[in-house]
């Protein structure tokens, strides 16, 4: 049993991961054209933005809270950019650019971190109508225009691949920004395992007056998660205006709930405390092969918002009920007793 | 007295960690602390006796610093300050472990154990395997028996307060409170508990046992201090003591033994009868009775399953299997709406947050659960009928407020659990369950609020009193039900029920 517990992993990353084996199995024996490097690498290439966005949102979800801002953060500090660099005509390369989406996106999510760390107001709320605040100023103060056409930089990069195969289906491609995701992963791994910071993420959403009376700096911490979801998602906005060619400003927006859903699948607790890359990366790639695989069987595109609804509900079903049937088992009598018989 | 002679002498070598002399506090117009002293030696274990609500956890708090006192000093290692903030206090080596414990239930024992004193030393990174070796060898140290890379939350109460005992000691803690230690543990973890202790002594670590479960405690301090309506009523050498005569310093007057039962007939009808209630995982196969005017106790350890039977005769937890029959019927309870129709009223536990509304007002609060009683034929509500009701409910159970528009959160403990009763008072029920009523509620309430539920009791009501304070069911039950890993393991009647007979049944 104990060698299955850990395959299963701490919030069910293998159970997980048996799913996603389970299904690009079936999609292969249903249509072959499934199982090929093409259907990989475009579900690597959709799956970049959704896994960036999904990183930010797993570091406000460990921590107890919600966002549901991020998108709009991501694309108004993105299109911000673009759009000043297109009115004022200059362009200093994509590092730049990135740094500019950055430096935008750090002082929406301080607005956001101030604004709940601060007054203690929930998180929900919070985001909700700073969403709507950022949208409208957005439109408001940087413009609404489509921009079909990109600073030559950044146009330059959206047709650069890491990998070109030749394959019978035609060529494959691989884009390059799928390494910036990787490249976030990692950075969001690292500093959840190897920092304070990443602990008291966890200790904070699993016991917010615990984490205070233990003396970590509980508000400071909360700022800082906020900020570091605003850079993150800007990253992931630029990514997409580079992956799409154009800059739209309604773009993303309103794609909060697969992301969220994707976290949440990928056994990050709704209620804090509780989640890991490894479980988010599934999460996002779960979702992703179903919409890729569910158009490839035939199922009508309106069918796809109900399938992740579904899987949603069925994600936070299991986690729930094992939780609370862990709850119990704690608090029944016969375990609680048999510790005590061991010698200490 | 020669008595304390002798102790003063035999313990003048050691100078004590942390004095505090004639500490005051005031919350509003109410005294918590009046002229408190207490010296606190390394390698001793000292036991704080009192009531609750005699001003025990204040002066914990004051030692610890999440408290300023009025007036008063703390001394540490001979050096006298006016009041501890908690920085400071962590700092010289005061540790308090709370009954909650304050741990993380999501990270494991050892990031538990690690993580606070990384905090205080202000790390900034965190390296896993150097964290769980400091965890282990702390654990080792003190030979304890811990899964270092267990989830908190899957642990036994006992194993985390050794959990937060490692806290403690890897923080360098010359000076450990707990805070009821011995309540939700069996025998055999007191035991464990005490092998600790007695550990943790030799390194020269001063350990305060708070407690008002006096018998395992005693077992294992060297000095009593006792604490009565914010006072010390006295302090000396645990030989001096007994349970008998401590419960009298703690009580002052010994209200609570006289046992005193409502009369009930022989002949007095089944109220309630529950058959095999079972809730695997929580209770199996509870059987019992309760007849119309009587009182009836169930007790058990933390954990033994009493609660858990509470909620599901009110249907919040629906039992799985077996049969509650309310005057001869059978009913079925699968949601607190079947029960509440069935005449079942509950007050629960944790009255703050599951009993009350509390920034409500008392008025409303008494009338939240009866309001379909109070409609007139038209079926909309009767405002000169409520107003009646509150008015009567509101005299008759003394709340102590201004007027009935008061805000329940402005209330003290006593006066909180008083609307709770209140409020289900107000619904009529023929069975009124009460979880620990007068937990965190001074003598003189508990007192009252005792003789309302004999009275209730007498007015055909059959009541049921879950508590885990022997001398409260010794006062009002006529008989005591012990539960005991989930099972009806003792049932005492009559003139068996006595603070000793109970905890013989419990111990077991």
């Amino acid at each position: 049993m104990p060698s299955l517990r850990r395959l299963q992993g701490r919030n069910n990353e293998g159970t997980l991961l048996l799913v996603l084996i389970g299904l690009c199995v079936i999609m292969s024996l249903l249509n072959p054209v499934f199982f090929s490097i093409n259907t990989a690498f475009s579900i690597m290439r959709s799956t970049t933005v959704p896994l960036i966005l999904a990183l930010a949102v797993l570091l406000v979800i460990i921590s107890g809270g919600i966002d549901v801002s991020f998108p709009v953060v991501a694309i108004a500090s993105a299109y911000t950019s673009v759009t000043l660099m297109l009115n004022f005509d200059f362009d200093y390369g994509v590092p730049v650019v990135f740094l500019m989406s950055a430096c935008i996106g750090a002082v929406l999510g301080l607005i956001n971190g101030v604004v709940i760390a601060r007054f203690r107001l929930p998180t929900l709320i919070v985001t909700l109508a700073t969403q709507g605040i950022f949208f409208g100023a957005m439109l408001t103060y940087v413009g609404s225009r489509y921009h079909p056409d990109l600073p030559p930089s950044m146009s330059r990069l959206s047709t650069v691949n890491v990998v070109n195969v030749v394959t019978s289906n035609g060529k494959a491609y691989l884009h390059v920004l799928v390494l910036l995701a990787v490249v976030v992963a990692l950075l969001v791994w690292g500093l959840l395992k190897w920092t304070m910071f990443g602990r008291s993420l966890y200790a904070i959403g699993g016991d917010y007056e615990g984490a205070r009376r233990a003396g970590f700096r509980v508000v400071r911490t909360q700022v800082l998660t906020y900020v570091l979801v605003g850079v993150i998602a800007s990253l992931a906005g630029v990514a997409h205006i580079v992956m799409s060619r154009s800059a739209n400003p309604q773009d993303l927006v309103g794609g909060e709930l697969d992301i969220i859903a994707a976290v949440v699948l990928g056994g990050a607790s709704i209620f804090g405390g509780r989640g890991s890359v490894l479980g988010t990366v599934l999460g996002v790639l779960l979702i992703q092969v179903i919409n890729n695989s569910l158009l490839l069987v035939g199922v009508p595109g309106a069918w796809l918002r109900a399938a992740v609804g579904i899987l949603l509900i069925v994600g936070i079903g299991i986690q729930t009920v094992s939780a609370r049937r862990k709850a119990r088992r704690v608090h029944s009598v016969e375990d609680a007793a048999t510790p005590a018989g061991k010698e200490a | 007295m020669t008595t304390n002679v002798e102790f003063g002498a035999s313990v003048d070598a050691a100078p004590p960690v942390l004095s505090v002399h004639g500490l005051a506090k005031r919350f509003g117009g109410v005294v918590a602390l009046r002229d408190v002293s207490l010296e606190l030696r390394p390698g001793e274990v000292h036991c704080l006796a009192g009531e609750n609500g005699s001003g025990k956890s204040t002066l914990i708090k004051i030692i610890s610093g999440a408290e300023f006192p009025d007036g008063g000093q703390i001394v540490v290692d001979g050096e006298s300050r006016e009041r501890m903030d908690t920085t400071s206090a962590i700092e010289t080596g005061i540790q308090v472990i709370y009954q909650d414990f304050s741990l993380f239930p999501n990270l494991t024992v050892a990031e538990n154990i690690v993580l606070t004193s990384a905090v205080a030393q202000r790390h900034k990174f965190h390296n896993a395997r150097r964290a769980r070796a400091q965890a282990k060898e702390i654990v080792e140290e003190l030979q304890l028996d811990l899964d270092l890379d267990a989830d908190v939350g899957n642990l036994s109460v006992a194993n985390r307060q050794l959990t937060a005992i490692c806290r403690a000691m890897i923080s360098r803690a010359r000076v450990i409170i707990m805070d009821e230690p011995t309540t939700a543990l069996t025998h055999a973890e007191v035991t464990n508990l005490f092998v600790l202790v007695d550990k943790l002594r030799d390194r020269g670590v001063a350990l305060l046992f708070v407690s008002h479960k006096l018998n395992e405690v005693l077992r294992i301090s060297q000095r009593v201090t006792i604490m009565r309506s914010g006072a010390v009523v006295t302090a000396g050498p645990v030989e001096d003591f007994d349970i008998k005569s401590i419960t009298k310093f703690m009580t002052g007057l010994d209200i609570d033994d006289v046992r005193t039962l409502p009369e009930l007939s022989p002949e007095a009808e089944v109220r309630l009868e529950v058959v095999g209630l079972t809730l695997p995982g929580a209770f199996w196969d509870v059987n019992f009775q309760v007849r119309k005017g009587e009182i009836l106790g169930i007790t058990g350890l933390l954990g033994s399953g009493r609660t858990e039977i509470a909620e599901s005769l009110f249907g919040i937890v629906p039992a799985e299997r077996g049969t509650v029959r309310v005057d001869g019927e059978s009913v079925a309870i699968g949601s607190i709406r079947d029960a509440v129709s069935a005449g079942i009223g509950y007050v629960p536990e944790d009255r703050l947050t599951q009993g009350l509304f509390l920034e409500k007002s008392i008025a409303d609060n008494i009338v939240a659960s009866s309001l379909s009683e109070h409609r007139t034929k038209w079926r909309v509500l009767d405002r000169r009928r409520i107003r009646a009701t509150i008015d009567e409910l509101f005299q008759k159970l003394h709340i102590q407020a201004p007027n009935a528009k008061a805000a329940v959160r402005t209330l003290s403990g006593g006066n909180a659990q008083r609307v709770v009763l209140a409020k289900w008072l107000a619904t009529n029920p023929k069975i009124l369950i009460l979880n620990g009523p007068t937990v965190g509620v001074d003598v003189g309430s508990k007192a009252q609020i005792l003789d309302l539920l004999r009275e209730q009791a007498r007015r055909g009501m059959a009541v049921i009193v879950i508590s885990d304070d022997e001398p409260e069911l010794v006062a009002c039950c006529h008989r005591v039900l012990v539960v005991t890993k989930g099972r009806v393991s003792g049932e005492l009647a009559g003139d068996d029920v006595s603070v000793e007979t109970i905890q013989q049944s419990m111990a077991v």
